[in-house]
Parts: structure tokens; C-alpha cells; sequence
């Protein structure tokens, strides 16, 4: 039972069809507490969909998803902000959730958009939009973050960072995170457990196990499974003290 | 110095700006135009039925109005036609069910002018009282939803994720919208109420950058149409509704205007 405190989502053999088309189907897993779960697979393979699936942003799915937390923070892939709303940075922080000028500052700060507070959030670059995405779903401390793609469009520099800091939150706050990477890099050295999708779970353990199943060599190619290996001998940078990446030059 | 009926038709057209100004900003977020140009013309069904059954006008107008969005709601979440074409289906066939209910009432002179477009100079006391009453309930409750309400017109998906229970306050928006129409429509009438929603709240947008600042502008713009408006029509003897509306175009305008002069001096 005591296991059971720390699960924050549970989905058990979920599945969602739209217009007589599954998207996905019998789709289990879970995620805990300073866990993070990725969900890799390719185009069409229901990443997305699955996300949703836990969010409970879909309706009439088949099977059951258990929520165990209400405190969530969910970047979306797509986020379109219509010109009819004026809306600042500082105006969007606040959207779900009640915080002070410090804890806005804060978040932004560690995303490096700090400068940005009072822009119009459509002047923004796509870089910089996802990393005010980022800010306003850590600055709400949620239990639960849900990150479908979160470092699209950042510059190469920026995304590592961004990924240090999305670990360096899931440790800090103890939150849960359920995230959506095209990068297998990423995926394999900083995940817990893997999901790999293709209409239906394909495969799934710990990015070691993943990396060595013959339907994610299938999935991905010869080449994607050595991925792990290439990461692994990769030494072209080094770690600071507070575990941030310094990079060789 | 002023009559009565003017100082009531003030009274009236003031407080319902105060409520239009808020809503307006959603409307225009949410490109709600026609959406409010549907509830207004299914008003006029409401009309016919409140007098065919001798019951309250604004009661039966919120009721028809309300039916009339949540048939909506339910439609655009099981066929697959476009919102406009939906809200066009449902505006124009709600009227003219409306214009043949009033056919079969030709016993009763009936004035479809003062349908369409109000009389404001007809407020009476019982009709203020609506108007305060019922828009400060109309205020509160927007007040209440507005947090979930605006996070999911910025995005429904990330206002469901995050537990913000999207469904619910469109839902309750969408009776708001009906409600302003319900008690607006003795005195600016069916086809001038959307103005009433759509042209401060556009206004606003030309002077505003983020949202409450537009809420307010919005008020402004609808209470300086009001006055200007009305005190014209005074002067003019022009038909009091419309000159409000004209006012509120003209104010429009002027927005358009400083965004121009502005611009230039930041060159």
C-alpha cells in the first residue's frame, strides 16, 4: 500500500477511438511520484493521444484511468493564442493558478525569459513561447507535470538546459513527470521508465530494456538502439557541481 | 431639467453597460459575433411565445435564449457542420418560427418595431429594477467563473487538463449571454443588442494590452456610447437606440484613430 501513495496516474488498458479509428488502444502504465515516464513512438503512434488519455482531456475512452492528484501542469504540443486577446507573459503565468509577482519571477528566471514579463505573448518567438510554456506549468508546483514535447523550436543550447531543469524540478518538487520526446538521447539517459508506442504499447521498461527489445530496433532501426551505448560513452561534456552540463569547448 | 423617462432611460442604458462591457470582451475572444446575433434573434421567438402564454418577456426570452445555446452546444459536439453554418440554422429558422407565432397573433397589435430595435425611452421602474438586479447577478457570477472561463478561451484543452472544468463554464457563459439578452432586449431591442456586445468591447481591443485593461475600456466605451447617445438623441430627436449604437461606432473610430497617432509618434 505504501507503494500505492506515490502512484499518481494510473492507466489501466486505455484506449480512444474517433470516428470508428482507434488512436490508441490498451494503453497501461503508471507514473509516480519523482518518476519520469516518457512516451516515444513515431508520427501517428498516439503520443499525444495517450498524454490526453491521463490528462482525462478525452471522453469516452475504453478502460480506466485512475487520477490520484488534482495539482497538474500540462505543456501541450500545439498552443494557438488568438489575436482577438491581448494577453501579456505576465497575464498568462496567472492563467490556472494564483501566484505572486516573486514566484513569476522566479519560474521565468529559470527559463531564462525573464526579460520577456511584459511582452505580448504572440510577439514571441516559438523558442521562447515553450520556455514561457515551461515557467508557467513548474511556477505552479504541480504534482503532475505532463510535458508533450517541451523544448520544440528551443535553440540546441537551450534544450539541454531545459532538460536539466525539468529533472532538477521533478527531484525538487518530488512531482511526477509523463514526457513526450522525439529525442532519443534524452529519452534514454534521464528517463525511468519508456513507453514505446505505435497505435498500442510496443514496448516498455527501463530505457535499457527498451533500447535492447527487438520491436523497438523494429520501430526505430538498427541504428536507434545504440543510441543508449553512444550516450553512454559520450564524454564530450562534464558536470558541474550543481549537476548542470558545462560543455567542452 | 430632464424628465423622468430620460433620467430612467439613463439609469437603464448605464447599467446596461456595466454588464455588456465584460461580456462584450468574450464574445470577441471567443469570436462569439454571430453566436450573439443568434441568441438576440431567437429572442424574438421568446417574444412571441411570453405574449401567446401571458407570461414574463425577459423570463421567456432567457428561457427560449437558453434552449436555443444549449441546442447549440449539443449540435456542434454531434454533426459535423461548421459553428457559422450551425448558428445560422438556428438564427434565421428561431426567427422565422417567431415572425409565423406573431402571425397567428394578429389579434393583438403588436409592434415589431419596438422589437427590433427597443425603446429605451419606455423603462419603467419595474424594467430598472431588472436591469440592476438582474445584471449584478449577471456581474457576480461572471466574477465567479472568470479565472476558468478565461483559461479556457485561451486554450480548452490545457483549462480541462489542469482541472479547470472547461464544459461547465461555457455552459454557464453561454446562459449569461442569454441572460443580457433577456433583460436588454425592451430597450435596445434584437438587432441592436449585439452591437451594444460587440463595438465597445472592439474598441477596447484597438487601446488594450491585456485583458482586465480591456474589460475596462470596454465599460468606458459602452458608458460614454450611452450618454453620448442618448443626449444626442435628445438634441436631435433621433430614434434613442440607434443613436446609441451610432455613438458607440463613433467612439470606435476615434479608437482607430489614437492607434494611428500613436504609432506615429513611436516613429
Amino acid at each position: 500500500m505504501k507503494e500505492n501513495n506515490n502512484i499518481l496516474v494510473k492507466l489501466e488498458n486505455t484506449g480512444v477511438q474517433v470516428d470508428k479509428k482507434w488512436l490508441v488502444r490498451g494503453v497501461s502504465f503508471e507514473i509516480q511520484r519523482g518518476k519520469i515516464v516518457t512516451l516515444i513512438g513515431p508520427n501517428g503512434s498516439g503520443k499525444t493521444t495517450t498524454a490526453k488519455l491521463a490528462l482525462g482531456i478525452h471522453k469516452n475512452i475504453e478502460g480506466k484511468v485512475h487520477k490520484f492528484t488534482n495539482k497538474i501542469s500540462y505543456v501541450p504540443q500545439k498552443i494557438s493564442i488568438d489575436w482577438t486577446l491581448p494577453l501579456r507573459v505576465s497575464d498568462f503565468m496567472l492563467l490556472t493558478e494564483n501566484l505572486t509577482t516573486n514566484e513569476i519571477d522566479t519560474a521565468l528566471d529559470l527559463t531564462g525569459v525573464k526579460h520577456l514579463k511584459n511582452n505580448d505573448l504572440r510577439n514571441l518567438s516559438g523558442g521562447e513561447f515553450q520556455r514561457v510554456l515551461i515557467a508557467r506549468a513548474i511556477a505552479k508546483k504541480p504534482d503532475l507535470l505532463v510535458l508533450d514535447e517541451p523544448v520544440q523550436g528551443v535553440d540546441f543550447k537551450g534544450e539541454i538546459a531545459l532538460y536539466e531543469l525539468i529533472k532538477k524540478i521533478s527531484e525538487k518538487l518530488g512531482c511526477g513527470i509523463l514526457l513526450i520526446s522525439h529525442d532519443l538521447h534524452v529519452v534514454m539517459s534521464a528517463t525511468d521508465y519508456v513507453v514505446c508506442l505505435n497505435g498500442h504499447v510496443c514496448c516498455s521498461g527501463t530505457p535499457q530494456a527498451v533500447a535492447n527489445d527487438s520491436k523497438y530496433k523494429e520501430l526505430f532501426g538498427d541504428r536507434a538502439s545504440t543510441i543508449l551505448s553512444v550516450y553512454e560513452h559520450d564524454h564530450d561534456h562534464t558536470h558541474s557541481t550543481d549537476g548542470s552540463i558545462e560543455t567542452k569547448k | 431639467m430632464f424628465d423622468d423617462f430620460f433620467i430612467r432611460a439613463l439609469a437603464a442604458g448605464l447599467g446596461l453597460a456595466l454588464v455588456t462591457g465584460p461580456l462584450g470582451c468574450f464574445v470577441i475572444w471567443r469570436r462569439l459575433s454571430f453566436f450573439a446575433g443568434t441568441l438576440a434573434h431567437s429572442a424574438l421567438l421568446g417574444v412571441t411565445l411570453a405574449i401567446s402564454f401571458d407570461i414574463n418577456i425577459s423570463f421567456s426570452v432567457l428561457l427560449v435564449s437558453s434552449a436555443i445555446a444549449l441546442i447549440l452546444l449539443r449540435l456542434q459536439k454531434t454533426t459535423k457542420l461548421p459553428g457559422d453554418a450551425l448558428l445560422g440554422l438556428l438564427a434565421h429558422s428561431s426567427l422565422a418560427i417567431g415572425l409565423v407565432v406573431i402571425g397567428f397573433l394578429s389579434y393583438i397589435r403588436f409592434d415589431i418595431m419596438g422589437l427590433l430595435f427597443g425603446d429605451i425611452l419606455a423603462v419603467n421602474k419595474k424594467d430598472l429594477l431588472v436591469i440592476w438586479v438582474g445584471g449584478a447577478i449577471i456581474l457576480l457570477i461572471l466574477k465567479i467563473i472568470w479565472k476558468p472561463l478565461f483559461a479556457s478561451t485561451v486554450n480548452y484543452e490545457l483549462a480541462e487538463a489542469e482541472g479547470m472544468q472547461p464544459e461547465k463554464v461555457n455552459i454557464i457563459f453561454t446562459i449569461l449571454m442569454a441572460a443580457i439578452i433577456a433583460i436588454s432586449i425592451k430597450m435596445v431591442g434584437i438587432l441592436l443588442i449585439t452591437g451594444m456586445l460587440i463595438i465597445p468591447a472592439a474598441m477596447a481591443r484597438n487601446l488594450a494590452n491585456n485583458p482586465q485593461q480591456m474589460v475596462v475600456l470596454s465599460i468606458i466605451g459602452g458608458i460614454l456610447a450611452v450618454l453620448v447617445g442618448l443626449f444626442s438623441s435628445m438634441q436631435f430627436n433621433s430614434a434613442s437606440g440607434p443613436s446609441i449604437i451610432t455613438a458607440a461606432l463613433l467612439l470606435f473610430i476615434l479608437s482607430f484613430l489614437k492607434i494611428n497617432k500613436l504609432r506615429q509618434l513611436k516613429k
